[in-house]
């Protein structure tokens, strides 16, 4: 019976080639190839969804990425804290009028990324600068008060930040971000 | 000459078992009596070492792996408990750490070989290109390796390299998301460094058998460059170079396992004894050695994605050697100009290796620069106006011809050439 079929298959195939060749015309043939293979490039990539979907972060991960509250009295003027949110090192500096004044008087037209520093700092709060800690070149941490700009200043690749943690040199291509937060009161800030 | 298997099973086991699996025939035919050519230096021993290092860091590894907890909060406890408590702990974690750096030095031997003799030219490119696939096969290995032991240099390592991924302009940012699995190096990403970093060496040994296959297809190159013509050429693997390669084997294990019992922090950095903290950067952060070229051409530029794609593309550009190369003479005995800029190629990348260790600062980020220039001229367009300029020596008419001068030498190794036909 196989066998049959088999040699029927092999014949069929055979008038079908020359058919299809003879007249050009798509044949049933040529659709149920192209169908078949249609539905396995789908079946494919639904499959090697869940593969690649695995790598991301996971549910536990995004919970931890809750809000956190974070206290700013003890911070002291000129000191730099660290904290962090989503597991990510986020620096709180409370600036000295001089730094304030500094990242203000910087031309923004001579930046890489050009930003003034009222649009890094909420308003009123010029003394608060709430910043991702970590280097936009390929993530160390930058330290603080060191460099030029006396901002930071990378120990890995040599980047240079100013205090309003602008880049100012070396590889970095933009400035520490500012992570989403707002002030729930006059020395309180949320972060998220 | 084509290799094929003289073998005859003696025993009636040995013929049942040849009629149904012939692997002994096979054997028989790739390291025994394979003819390679009889001029080949020690400089050709090094495949063989690598063969070795490979086997030798699989069976270290997969015993730590009994003893390793992929953990961030336990993962560098259990490195401490493997070299305080495990039964020979301390020895098996060193064999592995500066088997790692054999396997660098040796495969750097073997690069560089090929890169003289020209061991890359047709008709012999696909080895070549498998041997780059294997090369940035095990580059990810060791890096992946690096950050099992979750010390400041281990976190710090993978923030760095993983982030070279974030200069991919567009969706960087999402797939560096994707190899952490969070968003900053964490648990997520040491457990799934340690998956591939276990599965990274057998698909090392997958590309290995590939290149094997590869090299026995028109066979060794040799330090004359030119092809085998007749069996006068050719001495049989075994016992020839089965022995030479053993003798260079363990000169090399020597120096191996030398590290590995005196000196075995002297390639690795101290601050990687200090456990991973996300809060604070070590001062001065450096690769692996093996690394440092590459480290040295990224610091180059004072531009991320340029950086990043001039780290890649001076690998990368390994893979069209064969094509940028345009001299039909393979070995660089017989080429007088090439010889020059070869060396200048060696001294840069031993250079740009010092500089990659160095600050990236003043003076060094200068000379990174010019070193790195040099590294993509010797390939463009060196390598290529070379071919078309270049007035080679004369060629030996035969390997034969080129080993077989004095009178005394000739008569032992004609004797040693009849071998193989008296054998077969």
């Amino acid at each position: 019976m196989g066998v049959v079929e088999g040699a029927l298959d092999a014949r069929m195939t055979t008038v079908a080639t020359t058919h299809a060749s003879a007249s050009a015309e798509p044949t049933r043939r040529d659709f149920l190839y192209i169908a078949t293979g249609a539905v396995g490039a789908v079946g494919l990539a639904a499959t090697i969804w869940p593969f690649i979907s695995q790598m991301a972060p996971d549910t536990a991960t995004i919970a931890a990425g809750a809000p956190v509250d974070f206290d700013l009295s003890p911070v002291g003027e000129g000191q730099i804290v660290k904290l962090f949110w989503r597991g990510k090192l986020i620096f709180v500096r409370h600036r000295t009028a001089a730094e304030i004044k500094a990242a203000q008087d910087t031309d923004i037209s001579t930046l890489r990324d050009p930003e003034p520093d009222s649009a890094r700092v909420k308003p009123g709060k010029d003394q608060w600068l709430i910043i991702y800690g970590n280097c936009t070149h390929l993530g160390c941490v930058p330290l603080g008060n060191e460099g030029p700009f006396h901002g930071w200043q990378c120990p890995c690749h040599g980047s240079v930040f100013d205090t309003s943690g602008r880049i100012r040199q070396g590889p970095a291509p933009t400035n520490l971000p500012v992570p989403p937060y707002k002030f729930t009161s006059d020395t309180a800030i949320r972060i998220g | 000459m084509s290799g094929h298997s003289t073998y005859e099973p003696k025993s009636a086991f040995g013929k049942w078992f040849e009629s149904r699996l012939p692997i002994a025939g096979l054997i028989h035919s790739s390291f025994v009596v394979f003819p390679n050519p009889r001029n080949l230096n020690y400089f050709w021993t090094f495949g063989g070492i690598l063969a070795f290092m490979l086997v030798a860091q699989i069976v270290t590894g997969v015993v730590l792996a009994m003893h390793y907890t992929p953990q961030a909060d336990l993962a560098f406890a259990s490195i401490e408990s493997i070299m305080r408590d495990v039964n020979y702990g301390w020895m098996i974690r060193y064999l592995h750490a500066n088997g790692a750096s054999m396997f660098f030095i040796a495969v750097y031997v073997h690069i560089f070989r090929g890169l003289y003799y020209g061991s890359y030219k047709s008709p012999r490119e696909v080895l070549w290109i498998l041997g780059v696939v294997i090369f940035l096969l095990m580059m990810a290995t060791a890096f992946m390796g690096y950050v099992l032991p979750w010390g400041q240099m281990s976190f710090w390592g993978a923030t760095v390299i993983t982030n070279l991924f974030s200069a991919i302009p567009g969706v960087g940012e999402t797939i560096v998301t994707f190899l952490w699995g969070g968003y900053s190096v964490a648990n997520p990403t040491l457990n799934r460094f340690f998956s591939l970093h276990y599965l990274l060496p057998f698909m090392i040994a997958g590309v290995v058998a590939l290149h094997i296959w590869a090299l026995h297809v028109p066979g060794s190159n040799n330090p004359a460059g030119i092809e085998k013509k007749s069996d006068k050429d050719t001495l049989p693997f075994h016992p020839y170079f089965t022995v030479k390669d053993g003798f260079a084997l363990v000169c090399f294990l020597m120096v191996y396992v030398w590290f590995a019992f005196y000196i075995p922090n002297f390639l690795g950095h101290a601050d990687n004894y200090i456990e991973a903290n996300p809060a604070v950067t070590p001062s001065h952060i450096v690769p692996e050695w093996y690394f440092l070229p590459f480290y040295a051409i990224l610091r180059a530029v004072p531009d991320k994605l340029l950086g990043v794609s001039a780290m890649f593309g001076s690998i990368a550009i390994l893979i069209f050697l064969p094509w940028l190369d345009t001299s039909r003479i393979r070995s660089g005995n017989y080429r007088p100009v090439f010889q020059i800029f070869f060396w200048l190629f060696a001294i840069d990348c031993v250079l740009l290796g010092w500089l990659g260790a160095k600050p990236p600062e003043g003076i060094y980020v200068i000379l990174s620069r010019v070193c790195m220039a040099y590294y993509f001229l010797y390939f463009i367009p060196i390598l290529p106006l070379l071919g078309l300029f270049e007035t080679p020596k004369a060629l030996p008419a035969s390997i034969a011809d080129s080993v077989l001068k004095g009178g005394s030498a000739s008569s032992v190794a004609q004797g040693a050439a009849s071998e193989p036909s008296t054998k077969g």
